[in-house]
């Protein structure tokens, strides 16, 4: 019997009383074999602590990320509007509180960036962040002044990871940021797209430089990168951040017009978004799905999400047969 | 480029409805009461591009359409509009450039009067400014925002716009490419609203 769709915000507060009853598997280990995840040391985690999300190391530093970031494209370009702001500082806050750590934005994002730096700030959230931004500029020329003036809207002295974005100058970009990177400048080089453009071009990157991320497209529906980019990520080592994972909310309100099969339960999802983002995170190429929210239960529960146990590939395969079929 | 095929107009949406009716009602509140005060100036050129025919009345009726563009230019577009739309600093720079083809037109240089050819385009010149002063404004009630995020004419750039293509079609004497950036704009703001609308649906 299908389950109804429940309400994020109530499926938030039930998975958090489960978790603190610890009657959520948030300890589980994750098949090894199928799932290079682990989870991240917390010894002293208290009984009412919010379960620490799992982590999968970048390939090419074993560094663990954890398997939910946070994207900030349309939900933190807020302008001014400082009741936005703080908004979205608190969404920032309940991130870090949850336990992420990867924030991505671009220059493209109108006043994200500003917004970022902002909520780190004000939430003392400078040391716990994975900065993770975009170059955007032709001529190429101008690069490294726009990637100054990022940090500086982020208020941090250099970025973890820097990716070009949409592929714009690729070749004059990566070399910028490869020189970054052997100067200190710069801990990890990626490039993006999105909604599976390029991807033909994107190969031949990924095949032809040493790229320590990639930034795609993914979700439960569009799943053209399981073909051929996420297996040339494992076989290359390199790290994949996920971009729409709900498709900006589309996702959910097409999928949230059926009701959630039962056996979602054996899954650990009672709501769509989070069988969505189960699937998207537990392929075991994808290092990191980057939702992105203005409200702090999403948040949360985007986090939550990775706590619990990942489905294995036959219950992906399940899960994509059962959204083709409704969609 | 084939890629290009797969973008849609919601592709191009960098805010949401929220924030950008928060700019919205963030301006009107900033420059009140200017609102009301050039929809009656362009309610008054309205009825002076109808009914006079006078050199000296055209040239002021010029005067307070290209100094709309350029003050829509400067306080809506490079002060407010481009803290979230990176495109904005260009669009700045576009109504300045149509603001200063106005005032050349119809107050450097004479000629630029108004004479409609027949009634019905007087009737639809008319019609449309009397729609950008009055009724675009109200787009915002209709569509559930709250009043403070009506675009009123001389603010904002759609129903100056609208308003200027009106007013040029009362002067046939006016040239057409006059009329090329008011087009686009118009065309422009119709597809952004129904980018927000739609994403926010």
């Amino acid at each position: 019997m299908p389950l109804p769709s429940t309400d994020r915000r109530t499926l938030l507060r039930h998975s958090l009383m489960l978790s603190v009853c610890g009657m959520l598997p948030a300890h589980a280990q994750p098949r090894r074999e199928l799932l290079p995840t682990s989870l991240p040391p917390s010894p002293s985690r208290s009984p009412l602590a919010v379960a620490a999300p799992l982590t999968r190391p970048i390939p090419s530093s074993a560094e663990p990320v954890p398997l939910v970031g946070l994207g900030s494209w349309i939900t933190f370009n807020v302008g001014n509007d400082r009741a936005a702001r703080e908004q979205c500082a608190d969404v920032m806050q309940a991130f870090f509180g949850a336990g992420g750590k990867l924030i991505d934005c671009s220059p493209m994002y109108g006043s994200s960036q500003d917004v970022i730096g902002h909520g780190l700030r004000s939430r003392d959230a400078l040391a716990r962040v994975f900065s993770a931004d975009k170059v955007w500029v032709s001529p190429a020329a101008r690069g490294p002044a726009q990637i100054d003036a990022s940090s500086s809207r982020w208020g941090v002295p250099r970025f973890d990871l820097l990716q070009v974005h949409n592929l714009l100058s690729w070749q004059e970009h990566l070399v910028t940021l490869f020189a970054m990177k052997a100067a200190g400048r710069l801990r990890y080089v990626g490039i993006s797209t999105s909604e599976g453009r390029r991807h033909a071009e994107l190969e031949q990157i990924m095949r032809s430089h040493p790229l320590d991320f990639v930034q795609l497209t993914y979700s439960l529906r569009d799943r053209r990168v399981e073909e051929r980019i996420l297996p040339l990520a494992q076989e290359r080592g390199i790290a994949v951040i996920a971009n729409r994972p709900f498709e900006q909310g589309d996702l959910l309100r097409t999928l949230g017009r059926h009701p959630l099969p039962a056996w979602a339960t054996e899954l650990q999802c009672s709501s769509w978004a989070q069988f969505a983002l189960k699937f998207v995170i537990s392929h075991p190429a994808v290092t990191c799905a980057i939702p992105a929210t203005t409200r702090v239960d999403h948040v949360r529960e985007n986090l939550a999400v990775a706590t619990g146990r990942l489905p294995d590939a036959v219950a992906r395969a399940r899960m994509a047969a059962h959204t083709d079929k409704l969609l | 480029m084939s890629e290009w095929w797969s973008y849609r107009l919601g592709s191009f949406l960098l805010f949401s409805q929220r924030t950008y009716g928060s700019l919205v009602a963030s301006y009107n509140a900033e420059v009140w009461p200017l609102q009301p005060v050039l929809v009656t100036l362009g309610l008054a050129a309205l009825v002076v591009a109808a009914r006079s025919r006078s050199p000296l009345h055209a040239r002021l009726v010029w005067l307070l359409l290209g100094g709309t563009w350029c003050w829509v230019a400067w306080a809506f577009h490079w002060r407010r509009f481009a803290a979230i739309n990176w495109a904005a600093e260009y669009l700045a720079w576009v109504f300045a450039l149509q603001g200063m083809a106005l005032l050349w037109a119809g107050v450097v240089r004479p000629g630029l009067r108004f004479q409609p050819p027949s009634p019905a385009r007087s009737a639809l010149g008319v019609g449309i400014v009397a729609v950008a002063l009055l009724a675009w404004p109200l787009v915002a009630l209709g569509l559930g925002r709250p009043g403070w995020q009506a675009e009123s004419f001389g603010s904002f750039p759609d129903p100056t716009a609208i308003a200027t293509l009106g007013l040029l079609m009362l002067a046939p004497s006016a040239p057409g490419w006059l009329m090329v950036i008011p087009l686009a704009v118009g065309a422009l703001g119709v597809a952004m609203a129904w980018a927000l609308q739609a994403a926010a649906a």
